[in-house]
């Protein structure tokens, strides 16, 4: 029995504004350790607002949201902050990295927050997954002197520097070329099918949806379709 | 707080200099006028105070006059004629030692006098000039008000026991053209008149007082009103603190029949030209801290609308509203910080330069005063206007939904 991180039970959602439409329809499925999932379907069936849901940063829906065994829904913005910080890591396809600070110090920030390790160790550990993902010759650079490729694979870095259970990315490829795309998968696999954490990915490129583990498609809200890869 | 937050607000700062010394030098500006005028009241106040205590005790009890009453039991019944008038009664206190001894008990009180004042013509030849006589025990009244040190010539001592000397006014010295060791002839309403020795010439500084004042000793202002040795007319006391003059007051209210006033109540003009200088200024000193408070509140405001993503990301990465507000209340702290340090020492500037600004006359140099309860007083206002004006934006910063700047 392949063991749950995280579980939605007939998750809706709606927009009021400028007319009330369901964005999201009874979506229920779950997502196991060491997966990497990615979901897929048209422009606008709702995948980013899903995945907002499920990052905990989106709290107005309805249904329920369990991940890591834990019931999600209705509890706490900071106590929703502290899940975050320690259990999801977050890879968006416009990079967002704070441009002021160096490489390093990016990464260093969540783990600064959790303060499991001391600033010296969070030095260490931050330096080491510059170095998984190659830019560790960048560390020391302010994050808005990077090219395109080398931010992205920082803010990989930065996802992961406390080990979470989860990580969540938004088109993490959109905004790169095929040899940057071809790297970012690589190091996917590597997280989950050697550190056995849990990759959610939404994306429209379905090469590279095919060759996950798994690929939920949505249509207007909906579950339309569950491929094994 | 947490490492994290102040490195965060710190980087904030530095990559932002301009802005960041744009709003402490709003600050700067605002807390050291703040600190200035504020210093000018005191000073103000200081001087004025000053130049009321050379004459003036804290406390003064004396017999008040007396109106007639209507003849009616009833306390609201009409009154049938009435054509009040003052009660052509003694001004005499009974029994002062009593008095005095009983005051002398109350803690707060530091120092008691009694004096015999008398309406005095002061005559040289055919000049005359009007002014009220003091019959005061001359040590113990320069003990309370320090009158050797306004003395022009003579001494004070000189009138000690000295039964026919008077010390004079410089005013009416001059209109009388008389000097130290000459003689005048002083008449009182009562007829008595009598020729005395000047001993002392004295000048306060005051026109009202030095060009009517004199002392002499009490038996002798006795004899001016033909009283007996037993006569006094007011008594003085000083308290140990003269901002809380009217507490005494009321507490000595309690303790005699006659009439108990404080310095504050005689000088009531003075006091309210004095409280509502204060409040001017205070007001407008306060309403530069407020423009600098919104210097703060616009250049944060504005970093934070350049930052929101960042906002964003530290959110989504599990930072909390309140790191948030902790974040960008530093960046307010250490803007005001810088901002009231060179306050403090812009404004100290401005008064250093403003004690030295000579003026003249009895003032001397410029009466401005430099305190350190007022320093610690601007610093604080400084910070909390600081703190105040930061938090709005940084609440604003914490409520920033992450999900709405993802989307864009
Ligand atoms: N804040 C919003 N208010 C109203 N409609 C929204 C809002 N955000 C997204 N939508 C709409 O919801 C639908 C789903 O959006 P999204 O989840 O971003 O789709 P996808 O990521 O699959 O392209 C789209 O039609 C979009 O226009
Ligand atoms: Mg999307």
């Amino acid at each position: 029995m392949k063991e749950i991180v995280l579980k939605t039970k007939n998750i809706s959602k709606y927009f009021y504004d400028p007319v009330q439409f369901q964005v999201l329809n009874d979506i229920s499925f779950n997502v196991y350790k060491g997966e990497f999932l990615t979901l897929v379907g048209k422009s606008g069936s709702g995948k980013s607002t899903l995945l907002y849901c499920l990052s905990t940063m989106d709290t107005d829906y309805t249904g329920e949201l369990d991940i890591l065994g834990d019931k999600i829904t209705g509890q706490k913005p900071n106590e929703l902050a502290d899940i975050r910080n320690k259990s999801i890591g977050f890879i968006f396809q416009f990079h967002y990295l704070l441009p002021e600070f160096s490489s390093l110090k990016n990464v260093m920030l969540p783990a600064l927050k959790l303060g499991k390790y001391s600033p010296k160790e969070i030095e260490e550990r931050a330096y080491h997954k510059l170095e998984i993902l190659g830019v560790e010759d960048q560390a020391l650079k302010p994050a808005n002197k990077l090219s395109g490729g080398q931010q992205q694979r920082v803010s990989i870095a930065r996802s992961l520097i406390n080990d979470p259970d989860i990580i969540m990315c938004d088109e993490p490829t959109g905004n790169l070329d095929s040899r940057n795309t071809q790297i970012v998968f690589e190091i996917f696999q590597k997280i989950t099918h050697d550190f056995g954490q849990t990759i959610i990915a939404v994306t429209h490129d379905l090469d590279f949806a095919n060759k996950s583990d798994r690929t939920i498609e949505l249509a207007d809200g909906k579950i339309v379709a569950t491929h094994l890869n | 707080m947490q490492k994290a937050n102040l490195e965060i607000a710190i980087t904030h700062i530095v990559t932002r200099k301009k802005q960041t010394l744009v709003a402490a030098l709003g600050v700067t500006i605002g807390l050291s006028i703040y600190l200035f005028m504020n210093s000018l009241t005191n000073g103000f106040d200081k001087f004025q105070n000053a130049e009321t205590f050379k004459s003036t005790a804290h406390i003064k009890i004396y017999k008040d006059d007396e109106q007639t009453k209507p003849l009616s039991k009833y306390e609201n019944s009409r009154a049938l004629i009435i054509n009040s008038q003052i009660v052509n009664n003694s001004k005499k206190i009974i029994n002062p030692l009593q008095l005095i001894s009983i005051i002398k008990k109350e803690p707060y009180i530091t120092d008691v006098i009694m004096q015999v004042d008398f309406s005095a013509f002061y005559n040289k030849g055919t000049a005359q000039v009007k002014g009220t006589g003091n019959g005061v025990n001359i040590a113990e009244y320069n003990s309370m008000f320090n009158t050797q040190k306004y003395m022009k010539a003579g001494s004070i001592s000189d009138l000690q026991n000295n039964m026919n000397g008077i010390i004079l006014g410089s005013g009416i010295a001059e209109k009388l053209g008389v000097r130290v060791g000459d003689n005048i002839s002083v008449s009182s309403s009562f007829g008595v008149g009598k020729n005395l020795k000047i001993v002392g010439i004295f000048e306060l500084g005051s026109s009202m007082v030095d060009n009517a004042k004199s002392f002499v000793n009490i038996s002798t202002a006795q004899q001016f009103l033909k009283e007996s040795s037993s006569y006094v007319n007011t008594i003085y006391a000083n308290t140990v603190d003269y901002n809380n003059s009217t507490e005494y007051m009321n507490r000595l209210q309690q303790l005699t029949n006659y009439t108990v006033e404080d310095w504050k109540t005689t000088n009531a003009d003075i006091m309210a030209i004095s409280s509502t200088r204060n409040i001017m200024f205070g007001a407008i000193s306060f309403a530069i801290l407020v423009v600098a408070a919104f210097g703060i509140y616009n250049i944060l405001s504005s970093t934070i609308t350049q930052k929101i993503n960042d906002i964003a990301i530290l959110k989504a990465t599990g930072y909390r509203g309140s790191d948030v507000i902790q974040i960008f209340i530093t960046e307010a702290l250490i803007m005001g910080l810088i901002g009231a340090a060179a306050g403090l020492l812009l404004g100290s500037l401005l008064i250093f330069i403003m004690q030295n600004v000579y003026v003249g006359g009895p003032v001397g140099y410029f009466p401005i005063s430099f305190e350190k309860s007022l320093m610690m007083e601007s610093f604080l206002i400084g910070i909390f206007v600081t703190l105040f004006a930061g938090y709005f934006p940084a609440k604003k910063a914490a409520d920033v939904d992450p999900v709405s700047i993802f989307r864009k």
